[in-house]
């Protein structure tokens, strides 16, 4: 009871933190933040994929670029951005879907690899079908919507649109994996036969995983077009695809909040480092490779076996003072 | 026999090329425990997973309240009110217990609302897994594992139950809660099909005993009369069953 309380303080000072500290902050940090909430959109569907469900996938990124283009090319056409988001979405999911269907018969690292090939189909198809994307020119103008009325082409305000539809994303997730279905993907994660006995669909749930996944990648790039203003394929390489790999990893796959702590990492420790120029991709390669020797379970990992250590040794103080059954007398 | 809740009719299957079932024939009489005995490797493991739709049949038809299942997915079995408890360990065990015992929840059809109520009451039932409930599953005994497997299967309130070697590794005392726990399915009205090692314990509780050879169904009687047949010591069980 109190635990859970806890975490409900937590979380309302974390939602009020990301409410004011903007009013504090300048056109850049707005920026960075903006950016934060949109890469954690894409790194919740990851987490769901690979996190929940157990699927590597090295295309998220792509995902981010399939919507950042759905909602450029509508917009820039004069469709309203809602139209845009709802294409983002469903063209990624679709796609997503699609990509499952190797999931069904390949694992681990010959997924990756699958993935990996997508990934770098869907650069390609960015750069070269010029006539959809306008190729290495890009798409100029992506203009910010106006919700209820309200301009969203200031800084704070298309931020605040960023944090609410973080929180649509968080909330909704928030339910999956509350829900059977969640129950279901992590038993499918855990052990896919013993999933199928208890009725699990092993392949819908394992497409399911890959497209609920891939449509978050496409809702975040949705926000990013407009964010950015501008869309040309450079940030939707396999870099883009890694490094939101990093952020499920770091954080901690599987793990709720895992997505929101490595994306705050992955986005804010350039700038904190910015000092060291170019050599902070080192130190975040070091910082990496030292919190997975640590911790293969990434940061929220540590914090778990915390938990569960301060759990057992309350555990087995019960047990040593336990009255046994039989007494030594009787022996 | 004429309330009959599952009908196996001359079913062949196995894995691969190999043919395991050879035309396999047996009833489960409604409210009533059915055991299946025979040596290792008759198939009767093959069987429970042919009946459950985890292995293709390759001929022979199988019917559960009258309604044609042969090779249902395993979901649609759920649904349509068969658990299986296989043989051998089955929990996810890094999963915490609760997560465990919410599993079985997951083929619950949209008919059944109060899934909360239900995983509350079977804790209620067991007080081992409340206490344990947050922990992780595999920091449960053998015995307390098993027990976590049953309470899962039955909660879905299923009319036919698949328990596969339930003994196996339990305490004699273990042994005996649960076959209890089984009996007061019985006296509830659930259907039982159970395959057990443990023989002679297995068949006083039974009201029909099948013997399983090579695939095929070789006697199929009142559990009592197999317990007291002669032949059935000496084929299969090493002798002495009626001593
Ligand atoms: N997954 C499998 N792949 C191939 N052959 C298998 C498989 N599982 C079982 N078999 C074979 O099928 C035959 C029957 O196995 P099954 O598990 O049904 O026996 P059983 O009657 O349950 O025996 P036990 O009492 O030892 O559990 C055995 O010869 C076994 O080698
Ligand atoms: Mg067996």
């Amino acid at each position: 009871m109190t635990r859970s309380l806890a975490a409900w303080l937590a979380g309302i000072a974390g939602a009020a933190a990301l409410v004011l500290l903007p009013l504090a902050l300048n056109r850049y940090g707005i920026y960075i933040l903006s950016l934060w909430a949109v890469m954690t959109i894409a790194a919740i569907g990851l987490n769901l994929t690979l996190g929940y469900a157990g699927q590597i996938s090295l295309a998220q990124g792509a995902f981010v670029g399939i919507g950042a283009y759905a909602v450029a090319i509508l917009t820039t056409s004069g469709f309203p951005f809602v139209v845009g988001l709802a294409a983002a979405l469903a063209v990624s999911f679709a796609v997503g879907w699609l990509l499952g269907y190797p999931a069904l018969r390949v694992q681990h690292h010959y997924l990756a690899f699958v993935t990996l090939a997508f990934s770098t189909l869907a650069y390609l198809v960015f750069r070269n079908e010029e006539w959809l994307t306008k190729g290495i020119y890009g798409i100029v103008g992506v203009p910010r919507p106006s919700v209820l009325g309200i301009a969203t082409a200031k800084p704070l305000p298309f931020y605040y649109l960023c944090l609410g539809a973080l929180a649509v994303v968080s909330f909704a997730v928030w339910w999956l994996v509350r829900s059977p279905w969640g129950r279901a993907f992590v038993a499918l994660r855990e052990n896919p036969v013993r999933a199928l006995s208890l009725g699990v669909d092993t392949r819908r749930y394992t497409l399911m995983a890959f497209a609920i996944g891939s449509a978050l990648g496409g809702v975040a790039g949705a926000f990013y077009a407009p964010l950015v203003e501008f869309v040309d394929p450079t940030p939707f390489t396999l870099a883009l695809s890694l490094n939101l790999l990093m952020m499920v990893i770091v954080g901690g796959a599987g793990f709720f909040l895992g997505p929101f702590l490595g994306a705050l990492i992955a986005v804010l420790l350039p700038e904190w480092l910015r000092f060291m120029e170019g050599w902070y991709l080192i130190a975040y390669a070091v910082f990496v490779m030292v919190l997975l020797v640590i911790s293969p379970t990434g940061i929220l990992g540590i914090l778990d076996r915390h938990l569960t250590a301060r759990r057992t040794r309350a555990a087995s103080q019960a047990r040593a003072a336990a009255k046994p059954v039989l007494n030594s007398e009787a022996a | 026999m004429n309330d009959i809740v599952l009908e196996v009719r001359d079913i062949v299957g196995g894995y691969g090329p190999m043919t395991i079932l050879n035309g396999t024939s047996f009833d489960v009489a409604k409210g009533a425990i059915t055991t299946i005995i025979g040596p290792n490797g008759a198939g009767k493991s093959t069987a429970f997973k042919a009946i459950f739709g985890l292995l293709k049949v390759r001929s022979g038809s199988i019917r559960f309240l009258g309604r044609d299942v042969t090779n249902a997915p395993p979901r649609r079995l759920l649904e349509a009110g068969i658990c299986y408890v296989p043989q051998g360990r089955n929990i996810f065990p890094e999963l915490s217990v609760r997560h465990n015992i919410e599993l079985g929840a997951v083929a619950a059809g949209r008919s059944i609302t109060d899934m909360p109520r239900r995983i509350e009451a079977a804790l209620d039932r067991f007080p081992v897994l409340r206490r344990k409930a947050n922990q992780q599953a595999s920091t449960l005994s053998g015995g307390e594992q098993k027990q976590l497997e049953i309470v899962r299967g039955l909660l879905l309130d299923p009319k036919l139950v698949l328990i596969d070697e339930p003994s196996i590794g339990l305490s004699p005392m273990m042994v005996q809660e649960t076959f209890g726990i089984l009996k007061d399915l019985r006296a509830r009205g659930v259907s039982i099909l159970m395959v057990e090692q443990n023989a002679r314990s297995a068949l006083e509780i039974s009201d029909y005993g099948i013997v399983l050879e090579l695939g095929q169904t070789r006697i199929v009687d009142k559990a009592d009369r197999i317990l007291h047949d002669p032949r059935i010591g000496q084929l299969f069980l090493g002798g002495g069953l009626a001593a």
